[in-house]
Order: C-alpha cells, then structure tokens, then sequence
C-alpha cells in the first residue's frame, strides 16, 4: 500500500551543473520512492556532463503507472536545484504558479561570466526570481554546510534533506539511511546522514540556514 | 548506486534501461558480450563487466563493432549465448560483417543491441539502426519501459535460437538512460560448453560450416526465418492495445514514444477519444494483428522516432489490406503533423493529438507564462567546454599557434571524441578544427585532402585523432596517408583511455574490461612499423609541441605526433594538483595589456577568472586543475606555476 501523492504523476525536476552530484541526488531519492511502492521513472541527460554544462535529472511518482522521461512543460511540482540559475533555466520550461522550489545559494559561473562576457545575476536577484515564479521558495547555503561537514558535494544530501523536510514526498531519515547504507561505504554513511539531516531541519523548522557570501 | 550481484530474484528495483537490458541477458543465460563504448550504449557492457567470471562470462570492449560482432558471433558458432553492443552508428561500422552473418544464420541465441541518439543528445548525427534490421533481414524488437527492457532482452534469445538468426534489440537514449522499477529475475546455472561443430555438409544447419554461401539457398532460408519470426509476433505480449474499442484515433506507436503518447492522451483527457496500439516488434510487422486493430478506426497516428520506419511499414500493410480494413487517413512524420528530425517528448505528441482531435493541450495562465517569460529572458548560457586541466585544450592551443606562424591557412580534420567539441563549440578548439564526421574519419578527410597539392592546395592539412579512436578506426586510413605518400601531420591526442564515455578500457591500455592484465599494443610502435617519422610529445609542453608542429608542416609525405597525458579527469589526475597556479597582479596589465585578455577571453579555461573590479586576471583555486599550462600563454609572464609540494 503507498502513501499518498498530492499528484498523480508528482513531478520532480533536480537540476545542477556537470560534478554537484546531480544524478547521485536523482538515484538516492527515486530508490527511498521505490522502496514506499511507488513506481518511479528517472529521466536524465548526461554524456556530456562533466564538461561545464547544465544537468537535469526528470523524477515522475506514481502509486500506479511507469510516466514518460520527460516531464511535460510547465508541470513541475518540485524543483531542486543544486545551482541557482539553473533554478530559473529549469522554471523557465518547467514553471507554473504551484511550483516549490528549493534553491542552493553556490553559484557555479558558466565559462561566459568568468570571461567577462556576461553577468551572473545577484543572488538579491536570484532570490526575486524565484520567489516571484514559485508558490513556496526556500534558499539553503547547502554547500558551505556540505564544505563544514568535509566534502562540498554533499550538498546534494542537504539538498535531498530539504526535500524530506518540505513534507510533500513520504520519505524520512530511516528510509535515507537504508537507501545510503547500501551505496556507501561504512564510513561514509555518518557524513551523509549529517548532511540529510542539516536540510531537513532547515527547511522543516521554516528557519533559513545562516546565510554566507556565495 | 548500480545492480550488483547482491541484488535477489523477486526484488523490485530501479534500474536504468541499460541496466536492465544487462540484467536481460543475464538471466537470458548470455556467455559472451562484446561492444565498443558509444553513449547511450556503454552502461550494459559495463554493467555485464562485473559479472563476468571465467567460465561464465566473458565481457569485452572490441577495438571496434565490426570486431565485436565478430566476436559475439564466435560465440553463438560454438553454441553459446552472445550479445553485441553498439550505438547506433556502431551498427554502419558491423554492417558488412552482419551482412553475411545474417545469410549464414547463428546457433547459440545472439542479440544485437544499438542504442539510438533521436535528437543527437550525445552524437553528431541522429542515425537511426532501424533502417538495418529491415535492410539485413533479421526481426527488430523495441522496448517500451525498463522492465520490459529486461523481459525483451530474455526473450529474444529464445526468438533468434527458434530462428536460428541475430535478432536486433533497438533502444534510445530516452529508454537506455533513463530509469525505472524492474522486478529481478533468476539467473540460470551454466550449463553450456563451447564447441564448434563444423565436420558437416554445408547444409547442415548444426554441423556444417558457417557461411553466406551458397547464397541464395541461404538468402532463402533466411527469408523463411524472418516469416517464422513474424509469425510469432502475431501472439507477442509485447504487442498491446489500450483504448476504447473503436476509438476515433488509433495512435500506433513504439519504444520511448509509447510513454510519450501515453502522457499525450492523458495531457488532453481523450482517454475516451483515443487508442494506443504499442507495438515491441517492429520489424516485420505482424500482418493478421495490425488488420486487427487498424479496423478499429479511420485515423491513425504514427508516432516513432526518427524517420518514418513504422509508418511506411503500416502504410504497406494498409495498402494491402485495404479491401478488408477500408481507406485511412494516416498522420505521422510524412505529412507533417510530427517532426521528421530531432526527439519527440509528451508536448510535441499532445500537440499532433490535439490537432487531429480538436483539443487544445492545457495552458499555464497566461499573467504567469508572462511573468515567466519577462523573469527568465536574460540568463547566462553554459556553453560547454574542456574541463580544467585538459590535455586537449593545450594541444589545440599548441596547434592554433604552430598554425598561426605558419600562415598558409593550415586546418584540422577533427574526429569523435571529447575533442570533438574543437569542431563544434569555436571557442573550444580555437577555430582550429574544421571537419567532423565519422570515427577516424579526420584522418580519412586528412588523407584525401593530401594529395590535392598538384591542384594547387597549399594548406597545411593536420588530423586528430584520440586513443581510442585511432585502434577503432584511424588505422586503415593512416596506412592509406602512407601508402599514398599524402602530405599530412597526424597528431594522436593520447589520454590514456577512453575519457568521452566514463575511462573504458582499449588496446593502448594493459587492463581489460573485465580487469584483467591484457597486453599492450603501442600507438608509436604501430605508426614507426608503417615507416613514417614518430615524434612523441607533452602537450602541457606548449613551445615544444609549436616547434615540433611547425617543423613537421614543412616536411612532406606522413608525419605523426603523438601528445600524450593522462585526461583530466582520470583517477590519478583527480587526487592532486601538479602545481600551484597564481595571477602576479603586479605584472598582469588587464585590459591596458594589448594582449586582448588573450587568457580569459581567447583561452577561455574554467580555472582562469576575470575580475571585473580589479580588471585583472585570477586563479579559480576551487576549479583549477593545477596543470600549469597557463602560465606560457601569458604574454606578460603575469600567470606563475610552482611545483605542488608531493
């Protein structure tokens, strides 16, 4: 028997740049759904990932059917992006007004802005945006808490954390550790676990984590 | 975070389509599995790679398609299960060889799988295989999700055993990359043992030699087969129709665009108007089961990716049966209604059913799309570019600058690979490379362009070519230059490994698929044995490789350079940097320099910053590699590497 979806097929889209751990973020949450009984499909573009470009991995629940890999514009119900302006890239074909959005406040600058030909949007700017397009926004500095716990690319896990505490999918902590204890090695496990549990708190208690310099 | 043996019969698992295509043959009892890494196709050879176990299975990455073909075929003489592997280009390389094997027939059960790129997401074509399952006469299966992946990969073993012929499984990145829930099943014990009997008549189909010949006894047999195959698609499970009885649209559709078409009815709530016939064997196409449900209705949809192949097939049968079925009006990619080029996805699907049905597809409200629209206009792109640290990136900017001294508008014949992108992204590359086609095809190209010179070409003419694809496919064409005393520089850009699609094994390296100690075969050896001039060097040696390049594009006939060093991202150059790179601020002169921000601007690495404040050049420390190549570009010696404390 599975829990309940607030929609039939719930639409989740994780998005990032080549190395965030973008398809790891993608696996760990669909294996916690398929372990509730829900069917999940994943559809991800990669091949040329590691090479600077911008990484979408399209989640599709279901209590009942196998849904395309490709989530149909504007029908997002939940996006994560591990890199801001991939947040607004992902909310210009995927938004609609009752998206959620979760943001990671690190940027990583496309080869234009480190070239100096273009500029990369204020984070001011960025926090406007997203507010302004989704109908629930929260912004976490899930890297600097990744960065504190040893290893920048745990923020995914923030990440994936912050979902379970948005309290829209039926997934928890125990499930998290089931999932990770049987991809990790042994001592990699209490670092994954911190860093869930860092974005749960943060977004279930509605307090932001401390906000750094990104 | 992948299937491992641990994982039991009964359980429930997501896997990704080529995962579970693996699992397929797996529990299909496959022995033997070759294939030549091509994305979207790589993950089910690797994925048979750690299951392999003397014995039990073998798992090869071939120095080409062709080979591994030949290879898996070997196998299924001596009475063993095999599967090939390929994308879809992979499958022009095998053609000629699948050519006559498909005359001579198969024992053990032997699977082709070609993985097709509609849309080219992760390929400079979108060349559709299907085309060589009707082309070469053997039955095509398509899955339609990741489970059946699994269940039609199993069967088909049993289908090309029952017709003693390749049967070809055809998937696309949408299906091969993309996951879903997959229920285990058993894997067999092993019982088979190889040998190939072969002390027979040329008529015995089990004891006789394997040959195309005599080849039309043997072109008929093989058209028998193929009637036998249809046959048993008439009752296929794979073969499903969900709609209303006689529904006003038939949509009939296969592979990844059965999800889609899916999602389209559902997008326009004509679940009551609309028809599915999912079809998973697609060639030939079962006669008896199509009139079935094409008398369901008038209008019929195609939908398929990319070309035509479904519904000129169904356009055939139609025709045929027209006095039973009645006159149709068919919509598809011929008249226009769906795209003939690129992917399809559920949108464009709705679209064609909306039209055809009169139903808008739903809208998002219109204040919101233009709040969305005026909000998310101005976003900077992510082109995409050598990593930081990439050997490429100094080979090129060494070529770009023995050309530019040169001056007689010398050019690169690029080929397949991450350096592909020197062919199609400009900043990449420098604008050095200026063809792109088929693997080692720049030295083919570069071959031909060689003897143009007593047409008056004067260019300089250089080719590129990765590890990898050197032993695939640059060889013949390399041996051609020499034969042919053409006047080229071929430069092997060696990165140990075959980096574009995850670091597989090839000959140039002394592991195997299966992590074996396998032998090597030398790139220098090979090329000095063809009696041309070798010249090894270090691509992150930036005035070597200008003086070597320059002396070479004087010289006539073939040269070869080889630059070798390990890829960026390859495990030994991930753990620590070589050196400590930093901008002197004191000697970097911005914009006032006259160099043109030559380091930021022209070299374009993601490690080198311009800051617009202090409009100077600056070290990313986080994203910098440490390769130190930098710091001979810089005019004014602003940039400094010291060697990393081991």
């Amino acid at each position: 028997m599975t829990e309940h979806l607030t929609k039939d097929p719930y639409n989740i889209v994780i998005t990032g740049v080549g190395g965030q751990g973008n398809v790891m973020a993608s696996r760990v949450l669909s294996n916690m759904l398929v372990r509730k009984g829900f069917r999940v499909t994943i559809g991800e573009t990669f091949g040329m990932s590691q090479r600077g470009g911008s990484v979408m991995s399209h989640i599709r629940v279901s209590p009942t059917a196998v849904w395309s890999p490709q989530i149909p514009k504007g029908m997002a119900n939940l996006i994560v992006a591990l890199e801001p302006i991939e947040a607004i890239r992902v909310l210009a074909d995927y938004g609609n007004p009752s998206v959620k959005v979760l943001v990671n406040l690190r940027a990583i600058y496309p080869v234009g802005v480190i070239t100096g030909e273009d500029e990369y949007p204020s984070e001011g700017k960025i926090r406007e945006t997203v507010a302004a397009l989704a109908a629930e926004a929260r912004f976490l500095a899930a890297t600097e808490e990744a960065i504190r716990l040893g290893n920048p690319i745990l923020g995914n896990i923030v990440m994936i954390g912050a979902v379970s505490g948005l309290g829209v999918l039926p997934i928890d902590r125990e499930l998290f550790e089931t999932v990770i204890r049987e991809w990790m090695p042994a001592a990699r496990v209490e670092a994954n676990l911190h860093a869930f549990a860092i974005g749960q708190a943060a977004v279930a208690l509605k307090s932001p984590l401390p906000q750094r310099e990104v | 975070m992948s299937m491992d043996r641990e994982q039991k019969e009964g359980a429930e698992v997501l896997l990704m389509g080529n995962e579970s295509i693996a699992r397929g043959a797996l529990e299909a009892g496959v022995r033997v599995a070759a294939g030549y890494p091509g994305t979207p196709s790589s993950e089910i050879i690797e994925t048979l790679s750690r299951f392999s176990e003397a014995g039990k299975l073998y798992v090869e990455w071939s120095t080409n398609e062709k080979v591994a073909m030949e290879v898996a075929a070997a196998a299924s003489f001596a009475g063993l299960r095999s599967l090939c592997v390929m994308k879809q280009n992979g499958v022009n390389v095998a053609s000629d060889f699948l050519l006559h094997l498909t005359g001579s027939g198969t024992r053990g059960g032997m699977i082709l799988v070609s993985c097709d790129d509609p849309g080219a997401l992760s390929s400079v074509n979108e060349g559709e295989s299907r085309h060589f399952a009707r082309l070469m006469e053997i039955p095509l299966l398509e899955p339609a999700d990741f489970w059946e992946a699994k269940e039609m990969t199993r069967w088909a073993f049993d289908l090309s055993e029952a017709i003693r012929n390749v049967v070809m499984v055809r998937s696309v990145t949408r299906m091969s990359h993309a996951s879903g829930n997959v229920v285990l099943g058993p894997l067999p014990a092993v019982t088979a043992k190889a040998q190939f009997l072969c002390d027979g008549p040329v008529s015995d189909p089990d004891r006789g030699p394997v040959t195309s010949a005599p080849v039309i006894q043997k072109h008929r047999l093989q058209q028998e087969k193929l009637r036998k195959a249809a046959a048993l698609f008439e009752d296929s499970p794979f073969n499903t129709y969900e709609g209303p009885e006689t529904p006003e649209l038939l949509i009939i559709t296969s592979s990844a665009c059965t999800l889609y078409s899916r999602e389209a009815i559902s997008l326009l709530r004509a679940e009551g108007r609309a028809g599915i016939l999912k079809l998973g064997t697609t060639w030939p196409l079962p006669p008896a089961l199509l009139k079935r449900h094409l008398r369901r209705t008038e209008k019929v949809l195609i939908v398929e990716e990319v070309l035509p192949f479904l519904e000129d097939q169904v356009k055939i049968l139609a025709a045929e049966q027209a006095r039973e079925i009645g006159i149709k009006t068919f919509y598809g990619k011929n008249d226009g209604t769906l795209p003939m080029v690129g992917e399809l996805n559920p949108d464009l699907v709705a679209a064609a059913v909306g039209q055809i049905l009169g139903i808008d597809p739903p809208a998002i409200p219109a204040e919101y799309r233009e709040k969305l629209r005026a909000l998310t206009a101005a976003l900077p792109k992510r082109e995409q570019t050598f990593c930081p640290g990439c050997p490429h990136r100094a080979s090129f900017w060494g070529i770009r600058e023995a050309l530019q001294r040169d001056h007689r508008g010398g050019f690169v014949c690029g080929d397949i690979g991450c350096y592909a992108m020197a062919s199609l992204f400009p900043a990449a590359g420098f604008h050095t490379a200026k063809t792109l086609h088929a693997m080692g095809s720049g030295t083919g190209i570069a071959s031909g362009f060689g003897k143009l010179g007593p047409f008056g070409m004067e260019q300089p003419v250089l080719a590129v070519c990765g590890d990898s694809t050197f032993y695939h496919a640059a060889i013949p064409a390399l041996i051609n230059a020499v034969h042919q005393n053409a006047d080229i520089t071929f430069i092997a850009l060696d990165n140990s490994g075959t980096a574009m699609t995850g670091f597989q094994s090839h000959p140039g390296l002394d592991v195997n698929a299966m992590g074996e100690a396998s032998p090597k075969v030398d790139i220098a050896a090979l090329c000095g044995a063809m009696g041309v001039p070798v010249t090894i060097g270090d691509p992150f040696d930036l005035i070597g490789t200008r003086v070597t390049l320059n002396r070479l594009l004087e010289e006539p006939g073939v040269k070869v350079l080889i630059l070798k060093q390990s890829c960026a991202l390859s495990p030994e150059k991930k753990v620590k940097k070589r050196f400590l790179v930093r901008v002197d601020e004191a000697l970097c002169r911005g914009e006032a320099c006259g160099c043109n921000r030559l380091c930021t601007r022209i070299f374009r690495c993601p490690g080198l910053l311009w800051n617009r404040e202090r409009k100077k050049a600056e070290i990313d420390e986080v994203i910098c590699a440490g390769c130190g190549f930098c710091a001979g570009i810089c005019p004014a010696g602003a940039i400094r590497s010291e060697e990393a404390a081991k």
